[in-house]
């Protein structure tokens, strides 16, 4: 479904991504753990255009998606939750959910998109109305998903989902991730908590300083030496 | 004394809501592109002189021609604001296009000098073409809506005296509420006024849904350049004579009303222009009474700003304006 194939990209400057190998198939959960600033988060923006890619390609069911305009790579299905949320915290809840159907025009999608949204995250429909920023944490982060949802993605892209949440509420982020995913989503998930992130997903890729370090199924890396001594420990 | 002040009032709040309204229009092209981009677009004031100059053209033209003259002043006029609005729009749209979308990610100071070098630009090129065509830069428009109308205030009590109205001001007054009516809604209440806010607050996490930011910025120049433009009309219709530097003077003191009612918001905008238009009055009718003839009228504009940095220093986000909160 994805690949990336030898993708280098500047960040500011600074050159995170030195040569990234990725592969996403269909219906996985793959997870890209590594610690701050081994250049994650460029990885999931190098492929939805926020980033420059300098060499390389990036190829999204056989198409060449590196250095297309973000607009037109989201357009082809591909939802990115950035880190820390960002949602639009002056807008409603109701005007976030329907920025992330931007695309769509008819109204009957729509309603029945945000009604499933609901499903997943009930505490939205009650907070509807109220502005965005006015959330706690979870709340917020359960937003930035939902409003992912709305662009009704086959591919969603989540940086560090768990960032700044409460145990019990990382833990019912990690469950919806799994049922998206059961329904059919295909799932990107950059994350510094590797061990949830590695217990819920099918393969792992360990990052290092720009490069692919390590990579295995989700099982194999849990129990890795390496893996365990720097990132579970 | 205050007696005499309080017999001006009526007449003060006619001429302060005319000017007012156009400040507050100006006002909205100013805060609408800080708000998206955080750029002064000093060029602002030179569109609206613009729009007046075309305008003016338009109604000149549309005067001397036959079907022009058959037509009702008032069809006249909307023709010609409809006209002059997008054109302006076209025109501010091509400025950000061409000026300033190659320096969106330079140091915010360059953009802004920028802008001046527009201002000046373009108040040499409408000099060279009315001197072209008319022979002197200062144009004198058609003389429409000029009966004066007089209102009684003076049956509501005696302390006021009666107030006298151009139909000019009427006309002013509701295109410019029409306006500000449409520009909220089409903010508030629409799919693309909806992706302009977001845009505003987050311009990476708009594109991620699927928003063409360009597209958007674009939008927003034709907007604020269409009321802009429209506006600069209004004021030639109000006060006849005009020159390629009007746009300075009007465009500083409409972008300090939207500083005054907090930049970037669309409703202080609006506020802003309407206090800051009524305050000059004001001024303008009062202050040689008040200062027992030390200033004349023409301080009227160091009694606003007075004003204004009084209001600034109490409430420096303005007085919509919400303090900034650094993003984390």
């Amino acid at each position: 479904m994805l690949q990336l194939v030898n993708v280098e990209s500047y960040y500011g400057g600074i050159h995170a991504l030195k040569g990234i190998d990725v592969s996403v198939e269909k219906g996985e959960i793959v997870t890209l753990i590594g610690s701050n600033g081994a250049g994650k988060s460029t990885t999931l923006k190098s492929i939805s255009g926020l980033v420059k890619v300098k060499t390389g390609n990036i190829l999204y069911n056989g198409t060449e998606i590196s250095n297309k305009p973000t607009h037109e790579t989201t357009l082809l299905g591909i939802a990115h939750v950035p880190e820390g949320r960002r949602i639009f915290s002056k807008l409603s809840v109701k005007e976030n959910l329907l920025m992330g159907a931007f695309s769509v025009k008819n109204k009957n999608v729509i309603d029945e998109r945000m009604e499933k949204v609901f499903h997943f995250f009930p505490k939205l429909k009650d907070r509807i109305e109220q502005k965005g920023g006015t959330m706690s944490g979870g709340e917020q982060q359960m937003l930035a998903i939902g409003r992912a949802l709305m662009m009704k993605p086959d591919l969603l892209m989540l940086d560090e989902p768990s960032m700044g949440l409460a145990p019990i509420i990382v833990e019912q982020i990690f469950e919806i991730i799994k049922e998206l995913n059961q329904e059919g989503i295909t799932i990107l998930l950059v994350e510094q908590n590797a061990y949830q992130a590695l217990q819920i997903a099918h393969r792992g890729y360990v990052i290092q300083t720009g490069k692919i370090k390590l990579q295995g199924n989700g099982h194999d890396l849990i129990t890795n030496e390496e893996v365990r001594e720097a990132y579970l420990a | 004394m205050l007696n005499e002040v309080i017999q001006t009032i009526p007449q003060v709040l006619i001429d302060g809501l005319a000017l007012g309204t156009v400040y507050a229009v100006i006002a909205l092209g100013y805060t609408m592109v800080y708000g998206i981009l955080e750029l002064i677009n000093f060029a602002h004031g030179e569109i609206f002189m613009t729009g007046a100059f075309i305008g003016t053209a338009l109604l000149i033209f549309m005067t001397g021609t036959g079907w022009g003259s058959a037509l009702p002043a008032i069809v006249m006029l909307i023709i010609v604001l409809i006209v002059t609005a997008f054109l302006t729009g076209f025109l501010g749209m091509g400025i950000e296009r061409l000026a300033y979308r190659p320096l969106r990610n330079a140091p915010r100071l360059i953009p802004l000098i920028t802008a001046i070098g527009i201002s000046f630009l373009l108040q040499d090129i409408v000099r060279f073409i009315a001197e072209l065509t008319k022979g002197n830069y200062i144009v004198t428009g058609p003389s429409l809506f000029t009966e004066q109308v007089l209102i009684k205030t003076s049956s509501i009590s005696s302390i006021f005296n009666d107030a006298s109205i151009k139909t000019s001001f009427i006309i002013v007054l509701v295109t410019a509420v029409v306006m500000m009516v449409a520009l909220d809604i089409f903010v508030n209440r629409t799919r693309w006024g909806m992706a302009m806010r977001a845009v505003a607050q987050d311009r990476e996490t708009a594109s991620l849904m699927t928003v063409n930011v360009n597209k958007v910025i674009s939008i927003t120049f034709f907007v604020g350049s269409a009321l802009g433009g429209a506006t600069g009309v209004l004021f030639a219709v109000q006060y006849g004579t005009i020159d390629p530097y009007i746009g300075f003077i009007l465009g500083l003191k409409a972008f300090t009303a939207a500083v005054l009612g907090g930049i970037g918001n669309i409703r202080g905008a609006m506020i802003g222009g309407l206090l800051l238009g009524v305050l000059e009055m004001f001024a303008s009718a009062n202050l040689t009474l008040l200062t027992g003839g030390v200033f004349g009228a023409e301080y009227k504009d160091v009694f606003a700003f007075a004003i204004l940095i009084i209001v600034l220093l109490f409430k420096p986000e303005g007085l919509l304006g919400k303090p900034v909160t650094e993003k984390v």
